[in-house]
């Protein structure tokens, strides 16, 4: 049987599904799919060991164009999903896919509790600002004034921000990527490594109903300006020229500096990936005010709910023993019935004086 | 040793006893110990609690009654008694919420130090009403005890270390005390529960030794104030040989989840969100780790659905577990299990409804619910206990539906059957049938939504090389699973779907009369109702009538005779806890006339009102009329009127 074999190395067109990939030409899916599947192969995945969990929306088809076990769910309920398949087998490698409309408005509950249990899981969050299968209307992170379908005069929806949501929600790993940015394998990877629910939000271009919402951070010539990369231990620089800065002002507000001029790297903000308040802290960097970070926010090792709750099995059968039926049934007061039919006189009263 | 009492004793076949006071005055543990009591001693019981939904609703107040009645009989009995032969009343509100359910000349025993003017005040009674108990018609319409508990119970425990609070709370063991002494029964099984509860258990072996004293000098009080010329004796009942334990319907659901799961070899996870009255079932089942049991207390009930789906689709035995207002929200998810044909199980405790409805309180109007209530033609097996203790059988039955024909099933339970008790005969675990599940293991042969005999699809698990597969929401392709939105594929999955869960009527008994296969009227019930159709039937039959009875635990698919067993009868009368919904699917699924007994008050039937309906229809009363209601425990052609209570 194939246990014998040795295991085959899987290359990332090995993961590819036999179904055809449905998206528009174009969309920004297309470029997380194929990092995906070489995060996979590099990882060396087990295709039967590895679980596709997704709600509903453009980026919840995912699980239909990867060859592993999947399971295409229901609208905002991915999180549940997952949370019973890990419970029920904790070995299992799953990923979550979800967009900003299934996870952060009709799943935002859902979200808040996997993230605080630390059900070990991928998740990523497509970010499109925008509802793209129901065609074109605002969403949980569509920015104020957002003219759409169901916004003619502009949204005035005050939209929220994934990275703070799941710092609030206790996440143990949260971390942001650019569809089309190289870094997002990288960063992807991270995620897959860490013990616990590791949170990914990605800038999605949807091409057809929200194009470019994300151009400050994918164009060439605005990138360097508008993003800044987050690295742990590093002080944060960016800018084209790499002349800017951000520092700590004694209010601990962010501020942007120019290098130069009597302040130098040491000045500025170093990343620290195991701080949760500077994780909050830069996670409220709005473009175009400041630039908005990209990379990991915050990293930290903590205890997954699915183990807890195997170790309570564990230990209970530890401490009581494994339960048997006979003893379950039994437990409590019980009577003896010897001599049906007879109309036998209740006993009287029988005190121990 | 044995009491020898003055009073005269008198031998009853059966009698039935509610416990009443403040929902923080421990009636139901008084009545739980009583019921303990008496069925150690041999007699057959049934008991029901009654509570308010608030959890301290305002001390004194009718609203924060809690009751707790208990029948115990040297027959076989199978409700806990239409009207109550003894009444304990802790408060004025407690006896007005209850003196009307008393049979005239039946004992009424009250907590005399509790009538005061706030507390008569607070109990609805106004300032210049007279204290009931002066009442000349109470007196002599009952036989009336006046007991000042409260002052008894503190000079009992007197030499007590406890506080005045806690000694105060020893009250209901000195109404239990008084109780055991009317009924003639032994403190001893109650003594060991109270030293092993508070003593050993809860380390206050004080409270222990107090409650002890209180129950004592309960007894005691009884034995030596000769205020109660007789005493009673229930006899001990012609039951099977065998061991038995008093059992709920949410117990009896627990330890059959637990058992389901050992045979067919699957870790059971019970994923759930609390609601009353179905959170029982969680707090058994968190208690029971050291089985592998796994309870997962999910955010909302859409999770708790979802997840248990999860837990499937990963290989093991999901179950959810709510009331109707869980079952509302779960929906979606439910039409996705019947989507994807993975094996699931939703327990439904029913209550009250619509809405948040009467939290607390019995009905079983969700039967519509549970076979219509999903988007799409979604049909799923539904099945129903007729009894606390059928609960352990069924759920089993239920959890081997869902597995064999990989979809989701609805266990309907209810109020009334989830906190009611009765006593179980304890089964040999080992006389219970393995059903082992198999998993699909070979890639060459693998097709996801290939079928069996039983028209379900392989249950392929994450882990098994080879058989990677994508499962979803949206319509499949016949034995590939692909998405497919083909017109003759929907259809012929439509189709599918219905005939694999119609298939299982090939599985399941017949549907059993009680009574003659022929006469003049069958009653037709499902669920909870079992015990007072029953006893109904048996007293008609007993007055010569012909009246069968029959009841339904498969409510989807439904046993194959039952379009038989109807035409044997000139009428068929389904009683139910709603206005109506079995009754609506047999006229529609067989075309017989079925008329409904149909009450939602929030109480069981009574015997007496099914008794009266059927003598109704036996001398040619109800005419064209499709249901009649009971109204103050009657029923009355000239009460059916709606506009007569505008």
């Amino acid at each position: 049987m194939a246990d014998n074999l040795p295991l085959e190395v899987l290359k990332p067109k090995d993961f590819a599904s036999d179904q055809d990939v449905r998206w528009c030409p174009g969309c920004g899916d297309y470029a997380i799919l194929n990092q995906v599947k070489k995060v996979l192969a590099k990882m060396g995945a087990r295709k039967e060991h590895t679980v596709f969990v997704a709600g509903i929306g453009c980026s919840s088809r995912f699980p239909y164009y990867v060859d592993t076990y999947g399971m295409h769910s229901i609208h905002g309920r991915a999180p549940a999903f997952v949370s019973g398949i890990k419970i029920a087998n904790p070995d299992l490698d799953v990923w979550m896919v979800t967009g900003d409309g299934d996870g952060l408005s009709i799943g935002g509950n859902h979200l808040l509790h996997i993230l605080r249990r630390n059900i070990n899981v991928n998740i990523m969050l497509f970010n499109n600002e925008i509802y793209g299968l129901t065609k074109g209307q605002y969403s949980p992170t569509s920015p104020e004034g957002k003219k759409t379908k169901s916004s003619p005069m502009g949204s005035i929806d005050m939209p929220l921000s994934p990275i703070s949501v799941a710092i609030a929600a206790e996440a143990s790993f949260v971390a942001r990527a650019v569809d089309v940015d190289k870094d997002l394998g990288d960063i992807l990877e991270r995620a897959a490594n860490h013990r616990g629910a590791s949170f990914v939000e990605i800038f999605q271009d949807c091409n057809i109903f929200n194009h470019f919402a994300f151009k400050y951070a994918t164009d060439k010539d605005e990138k360097e300006d508008a993003t800044i990369k987050l690295e742990h231990g590093k002080p944060m620089v960016f800018g084209k020229n790499r002349d800017k800065g951000l520092r700590l002002t004694g209010d601990h507000k962010i501020e942007i500096v120019e290098l130069g001029k009597g302040i130098s790297e040491d000045d500025l903000l170093f990343h620290d990936e195991h701080d949760e308040s500077l994780a909050f802290l830069l996670s409220r960097l709005k473009h175009p005010e400041f630039p908005e970070p990209l990379g990991v926010f915050y990293s930290v090792k903590d205890d997954c709910y699915e183990d807890l709750l195997t170790k309570q099995v564990t230990v209970a059968q530890e401490s009581r023993g494994v339960g048997n039926l006979y003893d379950l049934y039994n437990s409590g007061d019980t009577w003896e019935v010897k001599n049906p039919g007879e109309g036998v006189q209740a006993p009287g009263l029988q005190l121990e004086d | 040793m044995t009491v020898k009492s003055k009073q005269e004793v008198v031998n009853v076949d059966k009698a039935t006893v509610r416990f009443a006071g403040d929902s923080g005055d421990g009636m139901q543990l008084a009545g739980m110990r009583f019921t303990d009591t008496s069925a150690m001693i041999g007699n057959d019981i049934a008991t029901l609690p009654d509570f308010p939904a608030e959890i301290r609703a305002p001390a004194g107040t009718v609203a924060g009654v809690s009751g707790f009645q208990v029948n115990f009989a040297s027959t076989e009995i199978y409700t806990p008694g239409d009207e109550v032969d003894a009444l304990i009343a802790m408060n004025p509100a407690a006896f007005k919420a209850n003196i009307r359910d008393v049979r005239a000349g039946g004992i009424v025993i009250v907590n005399e130090s509790e009538f005061t003017k706030v507390n008569l005040r607070k109990a609805g009674y106004g300032e210049n009403d007279a204290n009931p108990l002066d009442d000349e018609a109470v007196a002599q319409k009952y036989k009336l005890y006046k007991v000042p508990i409260t002052r008894l119970t503190e000079e009992s425990l007197a030499d007590s270390s406890l506080g005045a609070k806690d000694v105060g709370r020893c009250k209901n063991m000195y109404a239990l005390g008084l109780i055991y002494f009317l009924y003639d029964r032994p403190l001893d099984v109650t003594v060991r529960y109270l030293e092993d509860y508070f003593g050993k258990k809860k380390k206050m072996p004080e409270v222990a030794t107090a409650n002890v004293q209180a129950l004592k000098a309960g007894f005691h009080f009884g034995e030596t104030a000769e205020m109660f010329p007789v005493r009673y004796q229930v006899a001990k009942a012609p039951i099977e040989a065998g061991t038995y334990r008093r059992i709920t319907g949410n117990e009896a659901a627990a330890m059959g989840l637990v058992t389901a799961s050992k045979k067919a070899g699957k870790d059971l996870i019970y994923c759930t969100y609390p609601i009353t009255p179905a959170s029982d079932i969680l707090h058994y089942l968190a208690a029971m780790r050291n089985f592998g049991v796994k309870t997962f207390q999910a955010e909302d009930e859409i999770a708790a659905v979802c997840a248990a789906i999860g837990v499937a689709f990963a290989g093991q035995l999901g179950v959810t577990g709510t009331s109707g207002p869980g079952v509302a929200l779960k929906g979606e998810a439910i039409g996705l299990a019947v989507m994807l044909e993975l094996p699931l199980l939703v327990i439904n405790v029913q209550r009250g409804g619509p809405s948040t409805g009467l939290p607390t309180k019995a009905e079983q109007s969700d039967l519509f619910q549970a076979m219509y209530g999903r988007n799409g033609d979604c049909p799923m097996p539904v099945l129903a206990p007729q009894s606390p203790a059928d609960c352990f059988d069924l759920i089993i039955e239920a959890v081997k539906i869902a597995l064999e024909s990989m979809c989701p099933v609805m266990f309907l339970s209810d109020g009334y059957i989830a906190n009611g008790a009765e006593p179980w005969r304890i089964p040999n675990p080992d006389d219970i049938a393995e059903f082992k599940v198999t998993h699909a293991s070979d890639p060459e042969t693998f097709q996801g939504y290939a079928r069996n005999d039983k028209l379900a699809r392989p249950w392929a698990i994450p882990g098994t090389p080879g058989l990677q597969h994508r499962v979803g929401g949206l319509e499949k392709q016949h034995k590939t699973g692909n998405v497919n939105y083909d017109p003759e594929n929907h259809q012929l999955m439509t189709n599918l779907r219905r005939e694999k869960v119609a298939k299982i009527a090939e599985r399941i008994p017949d549907l059993e009369i009680e009574g003659d296969a022929t006469g003049d009227v069958l009653l037709l019930g499902w669920g909870g109702t079992y015990g007072a159709i029953t006893s109904a039937k048996n007293a008609l039959r007993a007055q010569g009538k012909k009246v069968s009875s029959a009841h339904l635990r498969y409510l989807n698919p439904m046993p194959r005779n039952v379009g038989d067993v109807l035409k044997g009868f000139k009428h068929v009368i389904v009683p139910e806890l709603n206005t109506g919904q079995l009754r609506t699917i047999i006229r529609g699924k067989y075309l017989v006339d079925a008329r409904g007994l149909n009450k939602v008050q929030g109480k069981p039937f009574l015997i007496e009102e099914i008794e009266q309906a059927v003598n109704l229809m036996l001398d040619g009363k109800w005419g064209d009329r499709l249901y009649l209601e009971p109204h103050n425990h009657q029923v009355r052609i000239e009460d059916q009127d709606l506009s007569k209570y505008l």
